[in-house]
This record gives structure tokens, sequence and C-alpha cells, in this order.
């Protein structure tokens, strides 16, 4: 019976796993190691602003043990949506921690690095020649919304991760990547059917997430004909068939029918059953081709930020907080007109922790039960100089407006930090969530090979 | 009458991208999850009462394969756009905890 395995190290590069996890996986023989190292989970920002969620230092230490690992047993690693959000500069940033590793534990390896930022003036050719769809109640993308962006990424499929390894390369960094493509595409190039190959990338995806207790740390997934079997290295960790039925539902709008490039997961008939005391078998899904295409990501510029964070624990003002808030609002409101600030220049949040900070308009409970109140205070403006102004004359009205019955006359607020203001700089905001229709797979994602030697 | 807190082993929302919140209720043991999915409780218009949307905008599927409702709404504010409170998403579950569901335990 042929089989395939595969060793996912964590669910996003950066988080941690446990050293002696990888040691235990490696024994197994993976035939391919790897991480996927981003999402847009952490919010618009990241895409935008061209940086990692994850820190340099944790990116560094995950890729090292990685890669003297996948070198020594002469195994492909391979990382999905490089450097967070795999942008250009987030797949640069990627690339140096792989070569300086290299150079520090004298490495030698044929490198692919996978591009997934697709040129502006193409995007709009595409876009006015109708190849591409609105998701999510999203306008339809034209020239203007392309244009304006601040970075557009497209979503690779399993091809690219093909061709790199026919190349040869020995070390894959991909710019955005659709999550489970990087370990469908190695299964599937082995000879793995599509369905169980595709299921199991979405169970390595995020390391050992389908296991309890569920921490970041490694998860080998192994692929025979039309099943798969996934396990946790680790000993501390199992699989049962309600750790990985949980995972199964994870970050998906339905639990039956996940939307990949060139095709359609369904799970409807998944079973998820006990292999062994650590280890679930999960049979059942299939693989339906549909026409192909590829996920479009891209974030605007919406403004710049600041914020200021601050408590009371004054139960006169608890006790009115709601009328305080509309007169702070006005007090900010005047004081800005007041230095040239119009208000429609800018925009004032107020979260109320021990409110409703959590879920905003969601919340059911509306009665305050807490002797004390947080906020954060958000302001965006245009710049930031604006942004600046009017959230430390907002820091400055919450501290001293006054109120009905008031005792705590010599401030309402109690402020943690001087400075008091945080200035948060650029605020971006999806604007971009479309499908696009490609002629080839490959056609988005140009493929840079480069011999690293040491 | 046993609350969702005290019958399902999880009980959890998260991003489904940057637009929805998706929200699952998981059982462990099938029978409880048939006895669950029998009255008839979890629909459409718990979740439109719970958090304020409209019916139409809710997304539920059960899915007996995992013993699990998943249902998915779309989000007050995008992932990360002026005024959210939640980037992941992951805090939007607690109104289901104590949704009483008539099943003998």
């Amino acid at each position: 019976m042929k089989e395939y395995r595969l060793l996912s190290t964590s669910g996003i590069l950066g988080y941690g796993y446990a050293e002696e996890s990888l040691r235990i996986g490696m024994a197994r023989e993976p035939h391919v190691i790897g991480a996927d190292a981003g999402s847009t989970d952490p919010g618009p920002f990241y895409l935008g602003n061209g940086t990692s969620f994850t820190s340099r230092l944790a990116v560094k230490r995950d890729l090292r043990l990685m890669l003297i690992a996948a070198r020594a047993a002469k195994i492909p690693c391979i990382i999905g949506t490089s450097g967070g959000a795999g942008g250009e500069p987030h797949l640069a940033w990627q690339a140096e921690i792989v070569r300086e590793i290299a150079r520090e534990e004298k490495l030698s390896f044929k490198m692919a690095l996978i591009h997934a930022e697709p040129d502006r003036e193409d995007l709009v050719a595409r876009a006015e020649a109708g190849l591409t769809k609105p998701l999510a109640n999203m306008p339809e993308l034209d020239a203007d919304r392309i244009r304006r962006a601040k970075r557009i990424v497209a979503m690779m499929g399993p091809e690219p991760f093909i061709k790199a390894l026919d190349e040869g390369a020995e070390v894959i960094l991909a710019g955005r990547s659709s999550d489970p493509a990087q370990w469908a595409a190695a299964a599937i190039r082995a000879g793995m059917q599509p369905a169980p190959s595709w299921y199991a990338g979405k169970m390595l995806e995020c390391g050992a997430e389908p296991t309890t207790p569920k921490e970041p740390d490694c998860l080998l997934v192994t692929i025979r004909d039309d099943y798969l079997i996934c396990e946790p290295p680790n000993p501390i960790r199992r699989c049962t068939p309600l750790s990985v039925a949980n995972f199964a539902l994870h970050e998906n709008s339905s639990p039956i029918h996940h939307v990949e490039p060139g095709g359609l997961l369904d799970t409807s008939n998944v079973r998820f059953d006990i292999e062994t005391e650590r280890a679930v078998r999960v049979s059942g899904m299939s693989w339906t081709p549909r026409p192909y295409t590829v996920k479009l990501e891209g974030v605007e510029l919406a403004g710049y930020r600041a914020i200021t964070i601050c408590g009371t624990r004054d139960p006169v003002l608890i006790s009115q907080i709601d009328d305080y808030l509309d007169t702070h609002r006005a007090k900010v409101l005047a004081k800005a007109a007041a230095f040239g600030v119009s208000p429609d220049s800018y925009t004032m949040v107020v979260r109320t922790y021990g409110k409703d900070g959590v879920m905003a308009g969601w919340e059911p409970i509306k009665q305050i039960t807490s002797h004390e109140l947080g906020f954060v205070i958000e302001v965006v403006a245009q710049d930031q100089d604006t942004a600046n102004a009017v959230i430390a004359m907002a820091r400055t009205s919450m501290l001293h407006a006054d109120f009905p019955e008031r005792l705590c006359k010599e401030g309402n607020m109690a402020f943690p930090f001087s400075p008091s203001d945080i200035e948060l700089g650029p605020m971006y905001q999806f604007s971009v969530f479309h499908t696009l229709a490609p002629k080839d797979p490959c056609e988005l994602f140009p493929i840079e090979y480069e011999t690293v030697r040491n | 009458m046993p609350k969702i807190r005290d019958i399902a082993q999880i009980c959890k929302s998260k991003n489904a991208g940057p637009f929805l919140v998706t929200i699952d209720i998981l059982f462990e043991d099938p029978a409880r999850y048939r006895a669950v999915k029998a009255t008839g409780v979890i629909n459409e218009a718990l979740f439109a009462r719970l958090y304020g949307v409209k019916e139409s905008d809710v997304l539920l599927t059960p899915y007996d394969s995992a013993n699990a409702f998943k249902a998915t709404l779309p989000r007050l504010v995008p992932a990360g756009g002026i005024g959210d409170t939640d980037v992941y998403g992951a805090q939007q579950h607690a109104p289901l905890l104590d949704v009483e569901v008539p099943i003998n335990l």
C-alpha cells in the first residue's frame, strides 16, 4: 500500500513547537516538512504595511530547526504564505532569514521563491475583461479599486509548488497561498488522490490544532489511498475524533463545502474513526474539479490612527456612563472644531470594557455589574497629526468632563501610561476580496530559483 | 433544563475570512448531538435573536459527521475596521452558552 507522510511543524511559522516533537516526527521519515506562515486573521495591517505579525527571532528559531532537519533527511521544506501575508516584502523578509540560517548552519540547497503579488495593470486588464468576481458582498473590482490598494496578493493553488518541486527545489518559500495548497501539492505530485491530499492539507495547515491539548506544535499526517491518518508526534498530545472534528470546522463558513483553486472539497460524508489511542483516521471526502479560480486579497489605506487607554472606579460615573460618553463626545466635537478639525474629518470610537467592549452591538447583556470599567478610545483621521490632536482632546475630556453628582473633582479616569496617547500609524482596510479566473494556474505566480551554497 | 454550556464539549467562534464570523457547537457523544438536533432549538431564528441579525443572514449547517452545528454570520465591522472589537472573532460565542435545550440527561 502506497503511503505519503507530511510533517507540519506549527500552525504559523514563528508560533513555536517543541524541538522533541520535530525529532520524533522526523523519525517517522516524512516525505515533506513545512509550515504555513500566514493568515488574514491578524487583520489588514500586516498586508498593507509589508511586515510580519510574527517576530523575526521566533520565526528564525522555528525555521532553523526545520531547515537543518530537512537537509539532513534530504526532503523538501515548504513555507506557505511567507512573512505572514505573502506579499513581496514578506517574501523578501522570509528569504533573508533563510539565507542567514543557511550561512550560520553551513547549509546548501536549491531554493524557490514563488511570488504572489501580481502586476497592477495586468490585474486591471483582467478585471476589465470580466475575469474577476466579488466575494462577501464586495463591489465589483474596477480599475480605481485596484490602483488605490496599498497591496494586492493572489492566493496560489498547488500548481506553482508542483512546478518548483519538479524543478528540483529543496526549499520553497511561497508568497500568498491557499493554506492547504502546499501540502496538497506535495501529495498529489507523489501520486496520491486529490481528495485525501486536500483534506490532509486542511489538517496540516495549523500544525497540532487537531489535537488535544490544543497548542502550537507539530502534526504528522499519513495519506493512504482514499483516507488519511492524523497523529501528533508529541507524546503529551493525541488526536481524538472530537479534536479532529473540531478542527475540521475551523475558519470556514460551511463545514461541508470547501472551495479551493481548481475544485471543491466535499466533506459531507466524512468519518472520523479512532485508528489508535493517539491517531484518528479520516475518510469519505470527495474532490470535484471546477473551473480554476484564485482568490485576490487587497487592502487600502483607511487613515491614521491614535488610541488612548483608561479606566474608572467611580460608581457615580459608572451608573450614568452612557450619558457621560454622550457628553464626552459632544465636548470633543466642539473643542476639535474650535482648533479647526471638523467632525467629518475624523471618526472616534469608544470601547467600554465591562459593558460591551468585546461584543459591541452583538452584546445581549445590557446591565453593568462591574465595579470598574475600562475604555479604549480610538480616533482615525486622514493624517496622523489630526488623529493625534483629537485623541489628545478625547483623553483630557475623558479625564475632566463634569457630570451630575460628581465627587471625583480632580479627575474621572485612571490612565495607566505616560505617554497616554498611542500613535498607531497607518490603518488599512480590506478592499479587495475577489476571485480571478487565470488561464493557467501558474501564470500569476512567477518562480525565482536561487542556489544557496555555504 | 440543561444549557448548552452543560451538554456541549466545544462552543467557539472565529473569523471565516475578514467579513464573516463562524460559530461552532460540538458534541462528543453522537446520541446527544442527535437528541439536541431533534429538539430543533438550534436554528437560524436562535442566532437571529441572540445576535440581533436577520434570519436570512444566518448560514446554519448541522454537520452530522462531526456531531456539530455551524452558524456563520456577517460581521458587524470587517476584521480590523474602524470600531471592530474582535479582530480574530474569537470571543463571540458566549450568548449561546446559556441557551436551554429540552433534553433529558
